[in-house]
C-alpha cells in the first residue's frame, strides 16, 4: 500500500499527488514513470514521476483525470492510499549540454515534460519552454517552469491567455529564427501535437526527443502491448522508452493504436 | 485403509481410469476446471494398476524423480496423508505438477503399463493431482521453524522457481524475502496459465503457505528497476534469481501492430491477471471477436485459443507451421481443445496480418506448407508450397511463437555472465558467476516447464544453504 500524502488541483481534472514510495523515489531518475494499480481489480495505469524526494521517499504525479481509471485515482484524499505502485519503470532521458533546447508541452504532456525541462536546464542548457492548453485554466505548471527556463511561452485555443492557437505556431517561429533556432527539442502531449511538431522540426532539421504514451500493461517488456515503430523498427516503449527520436516514429501507427478500447465491443461483437 | 488385495492378473486387467470432465459445450464457454477430479474410489483402484515393476522406469522419467511407486503404494492402500506426505517432500507444487506436467512425455511415458501393444500408463499425473488436492484439503497450515538462521536470502520472481526456492529455505529457518515485478505472486502460474487448467486458488494457497513459513513477499518491486542485484547482495548473504523468460517474439510479417493483434502474453495476461473477463467498468479492457486464430503449437498457444473461445468467439483457430505429432503442447489439452471446438489448422504459415482502412485486423494471408527433412530441433522442417497462399478472416490475431530472456534485470547486472540468447549462465549448483547469486527457471534454461523451474529452486536452495553454512 503507499500512502498518498497530498492532492491537490493544477487545472479542471488536473491532479498533482504526492506519493509515499521510498524505493521509486530513491531510485528515479527523469524521463521514467511508474505504473499504478489503485485497488484489487483496477486496471494499472502508467504515470509520469514529475519529481521524486529521494529523502522524504516521496514521488509527485501529476495526472489527468480521462476516464474511469484516472478519476477514481485522483479521487484519493491525503491520508488514502494506492493499492500498486511499481517503478521506476523506462529509461531515464538522455541529457547533455547543447546549447539551447526547446520545450514542447501540450496539455498533460506538460507533467511530463516537467522532470526533462528541468534536468535539461540542470545541465546548462538555455531552456525556452512552450505550453499550451485549450483555455487558461488548463494550462499547467506555468510559474515551476518558469523557474528553470529562459523564457515560458503560452498558447491557447481560445486565446484566453497566451498566444490564441497552437503550440506549433510559436515553435514554428523559434526554429525560423537564426538566434533562437536550438540544437534540440523536446516535445510531449497528445499525438497528433507530436506529429505536428515533428514536421516542423524535420523541416528545420532539428533533432526532436518524444515521449510516447501507448497503452501499457506490465511495464517490464513482457507483453509487448506498448509496442511502436520508431525506424522502421519494433520497440517497446515500456523498456526502450518512453522516450524516441521523433523524427523516427509512426505517429499515424501509435494514434492507431491508442484507439484500441474506444468502443471496442460495439465494433467487434456487433451490440 | 483399503484392504483390497489384488492377484497380479486383476491387477493388469484394471482399465486406466477416465477422468471427470466438465461438459465440453458447457466449459467453453466458463472459465472453471476442466477436470473435476478422481472419486476416492476411482484414484485407489488406479494406484492398483502400478505393478510397483523392478526398475521403476517412472522415476527417472520425472524430472525431480518422485517417488512415484512408494506414493502409489500409500494410495493403493487408501493412505492418502501418508501418500501426500511422501509427494510433498520430492515436488513443493505437487498440485500444479499434476496439472500440468506434461505427463505424456514423462513420467507416464515409460511406465511399464503402457509399454508394449494397448497398455496404458498409470495415471501419475491424475493420481498426483488427487493425493496433492487431499492435502491441501486435510492440511493445517505450516509452522514455521522454531527457530530461525542469521541469513537473509533474496528470490526474485515469484514464479514455480522462486516460490520453490523461497519454501525450501523457509523451512531451513533462513530468512526470505521475494521480489515481485507485478503486483500478484506466481508468474506464470498467475498470469499465464488460465484458470480452467490450474484454478487461481491453487497458487493463493501455495503463496499463503510460504506466508504462514514467514517468508516475505514483496509485490511492485523490479529488480534492476527498483532495486538492483547490487543491492540486493550488499543486503542479503544470497540470492536466487527465477524471473522467467520474459519477452515474447513476435512474427515479423506486414501488419502485426494493428489493433487485434496481441503476444499471448499480453492477452492471457489482461485476462488471467486482470480480470478482463468480468466486463465491470474500471476493468482493464480487452478486444472480443467472431473469430480468433493463434499461431503457434505450444501450451501457451493452447491457452490463447481456448480462451478466445471462452471470451466468446464462434471460431477460435489454432494455426501451425508444423503437424500435429511436432505440438509441443500438452497432449491433454489438445484434446480437450477439439472437443471444445477449436478449429486447428496444420502446415500453415503466416505472410501477413491483414487491416482494415481504419487498423483494424480483418483477417490473415496464410501458405501452406508441407515438412522437409529434420531441423536442428530434431523435428521436420516446415517447407513453403509455392502458390497456397490463402486468407482467412479474422478479428483478433493472437501470436504465440515463442519468448526470449527479458533483459530488464540482466542488463543492470554486467558482472552476470549470459549465454548468447541472453539467459543466465550457472554451474551444476545453480551459481552464476557472481558468488552467492544463483539462478534457474526460464531465465537460465529458455522457455522449459513448471517441473524443471522448481527442481532448479529447489537444487539451488539446497546450494545455497551450503553456501551460506560456509560464510
Ligand atoms: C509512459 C507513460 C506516461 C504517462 N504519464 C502520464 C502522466 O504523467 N499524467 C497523466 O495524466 N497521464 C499519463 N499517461 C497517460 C495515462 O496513463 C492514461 O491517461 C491513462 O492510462 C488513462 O486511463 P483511464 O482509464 O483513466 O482512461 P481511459 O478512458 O481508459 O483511456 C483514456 C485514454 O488513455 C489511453 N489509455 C488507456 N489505458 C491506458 C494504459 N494502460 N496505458 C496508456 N494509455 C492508456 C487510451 O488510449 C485513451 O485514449 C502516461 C502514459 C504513458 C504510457
Ligand atoms: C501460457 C503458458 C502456459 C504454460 N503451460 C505450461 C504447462 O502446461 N506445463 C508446464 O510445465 N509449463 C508450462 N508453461 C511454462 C512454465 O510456465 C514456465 O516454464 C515456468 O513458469 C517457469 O518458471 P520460472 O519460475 O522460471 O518463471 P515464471 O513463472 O516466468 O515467473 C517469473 C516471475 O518473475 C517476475 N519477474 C520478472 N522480472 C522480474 C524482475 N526484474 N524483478 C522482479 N520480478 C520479476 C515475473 O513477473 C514472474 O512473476 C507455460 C507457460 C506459459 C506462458
Ligand atoms: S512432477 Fe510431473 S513428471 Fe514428476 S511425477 Fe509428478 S506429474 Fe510426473
Ligand atoms: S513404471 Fe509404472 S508400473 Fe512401474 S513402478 Fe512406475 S508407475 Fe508403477
Ligand atoms: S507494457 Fe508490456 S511490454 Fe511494455
Amino acid at each position: 500500500m503507499f500512502e498518498v500524502l497530498r492532492n491537490e488541483t493544477l487545472a479542471p481534472q488536473v491532479h498533482r499527488m504526492v506519493v509515499r514510495a521510498p524505493r521509486v523515489a530513491k531510485a528515479r531518475q527523469p524521463g521514467q514513470f511508474v505504473i499504478v494499480r489503485l485497488e484489487e481489480g483496477a486496471e494499472r495505469i502508467p504515470l509520469t514521476i514529475a519529481d521524486a524526494d529521494p529523502v522524504a521517499g516521496t514521488i509527485t504525479l501529476i495526472i489527468q483525470a480521462v476516464g474511469l481509471s484516472t478519476q477514481r485515482i485522483v479521487a484519493v484524499q491525503a491520508g488514502g492510499f494506492i493499492r500498486d505502485v511499481a517503478g521506476p519503470l523506462g529509461k531515464a532521458t538522455e541529457i547533455h549540454n547543447v546549447g539551447k533546447v526547446v520545450c514542447v508541452g501540450g496539455g498533460v504532456g506538460t507533467a511530463v515534460l516537467f522532470p526533462l525541462a528541468a534536468a535539461a536546464a540542470r545541465a546548462g542548457n538555455e531552456v525556452t519552454t512552450i505550453i499550451g492548453g485549450r483555455s487558461a485554466p488548463y494550462v499547467i505548471l506555468r510559474d515551476e517552469l518558469a523557474q528553470f527556463s529562459k523564457e515560458v511561452l503560452v498558447t491557447t485555443e481560445d486565446g484566453s491567455l497566451g498566444v490564441k492557437g497552437f503550440v506549433t505556431a510559436v515553435l514554428e517561429q523559434i526554429l525560423n529564427d537564426p538566434a533562437r533556432k536550438p540544437a534540440e527539442v523536446f516535445a510531449v502531449g497528445p499525438v497528433g501535437m507530436m506529429a505536428a511538431i515533428v514536421k516542423l522540426t524535420r523541416a528545420a532539421n532539428v533533432k526532436t526527443v518524444v515521449s510516447l504514451n501507448p497503452i501499457m500493461v506490465d511495464g517490464t517488456g513482457m507483453c509487448g502491448g506498448c509496442r511502436v515503430t520508431v525506424g522502421g523498427k519494433i520497440q517497446f516503449a515500456c523498456v526502450d522508452g518512453p522516450e524516441f527520436d521523433g523524427l523516427a516514429v509512426d505517429f499515424k501507427e501509435l494514434s492507431d493504436r491508442q484507439a484500441t478500447y474506444k468502443d471496442h465491443e460495439c465494433k467487434l461483437t456487433g451490440k | 485403509m483399503n484392504k483390497r488385495q489384488y492377484t497380479p492378473k486383476e491387477r493388469m486387467a484394471i482399465q486406466r481410469c477416465k477422468m471427470v470432465e466438465q461438459d465440453a459445450a458447457a466449459r467453453a464457454g466458463n472459465f472453471k476446471e476442466v477436470n473435476q477430479g478422481l472419486a476416492e474410489a476411482v484414484a485407489i483402484e488406479e494406484a492398483n494398476r502400478c505393478i510397483q515393476c523392478k526398475n521403476k522406469p517412472c522415476i527417472a522419467g520425472c524430472p525431480v524423480a518422485v517417488r512415484i511407486p512408494d506414493f502409489l503404494a500409500k494410495v493403493a492402500e487408501g493412505d492418502f496423508a501418508g501418500a501426500a506426505a511422501i509427494l510433498q517432500a520430492d515436488n513443493a507444487l505437487p498440485a500444479t505438477t499434476g496439472r500440468v506436467c506434461p505427463q505424456e512425455k514423462q513420467c507416464e511415458e515409460v511406465c511399464i503399463r503402457g509399454k508394449g501393444g494397448k497398455g496404458q500408463p498409470v495415471a501419475i499425473g491424475w493420481l498426483e493431482r488427487y493425493v496433492a488436492d487431499w492435502g491441501m484439503a486435510h492440511a493445517s497450515a505450516p509452522v514455521p521453524p522454531a527457530t530461525r538462521t542469521k541469513y537473509k536470502v533474496a528470490i526474485v520472481g515469484s514464479g514455480p522457481g522462486g516460490l520453490t526456492a523461497a519454501g525450501e529455505l523457509a523451512r531451513i529457518g533462513h530468512n526470505v524475502t521475494v521480489f515481485e515485478a507485478l503486483h500478484a505472486a506466481g508468474g506464470v502460474l498467475r498470469y499465464g496459465i488460465p484458470e480452467f487448467r490450474l484454478p487461481k486458488r491453487i497458487v493463493d494457497r501455495e503463496v499463503a503457505n510460504l506466508e504462514a513459513l514467514g517468508v516475505k513477499i514483496e509485490c511492485n518491486v523490479v529488480v534492476g528497476k527498483t532495486i538492483t542485484i547490487d543491492q540486493i547482495t550488499s543486503e542479503f548473504d544470497a540470492c536466487f534469481i527465477a524471473n522467467g523468460a520474459g519477452v515474447p517474439e513476435f512474427l515479423r510479417v506486414p501488419g502485426e501492430n494493428l489493433k487485434g493483434v496481441y503476444s499471448a502474453n499480453e492477452y492471457l495476461t489482461r485476462i488471467n491477471l486482470m480480470c478482463a473477463y468480468d466486463p465491470q467498468p474500471g476493468r482493464t479492457p480487452i478486444l472480443r471477436a467472431q473469430t480468433t486464430v493463434v499461431f503457434g503449437g505450444g501450451n501457451t498457444a493452447m491457452d490463447g485459443v481456448r480462451t478466445s473461445k471462452r471470451m466468446g468467439s464462434s471460431r477460435a483457430i489454432l494455426a501451425y507451421r508444423r503437424s500435429r505429432a511436432e505440438m509441443p503442447a500438452r497432449a491433454e489439452e489438445v484434446k480437450h481443445a477439439e472437443e471444445e471446438g477449436i478449429e486447428f489448422m496444420f502446415l500453415v504459415a503466416p505472410l501477413a496480418i491483414l487491416g482494415d482502412d481504419k487498423g483494424w485486423v480483418r483477417g490473415v494471408r496464410l501458405q501452406k506448407m508441407e515438412l522437409g527433412p529434420p531441423d536442428a530441433s530434431g523435428r521436420r522442417r516446415p517447407v513453403p508450397i509455392p502458390g497456397s497462399e490463402f486468407e482467412l478472416e479474422c478479428q483478433v490475431a493472437i501470436v504465440a511463437v515463442g519468448t526470449k530472456a527479458n533483459p530488464l534485470l540482466t542488463a543492470t547486472c554486467p558482472q552476470l555472465k549470459l549465454n548468447k540468447w541472453g539467459n543466465i549462465e550457472v554451474d551444476a549448483n545453480q551459481m552464476t558467476s557472481i558468488p552467492g547469486v544463483f539462478a534457474g527457471g526460464d531465465i537460465v534454461r529458455g522457455g522449459a516447464t513448471v517441473i524443471l523451474a522448481m527442481g532448479d529452486g529447489k537444487r539451488a536452495a539446497a546450494a545455497i544453504d551450503a553456501y551460506l553454512k560456509t560464510k
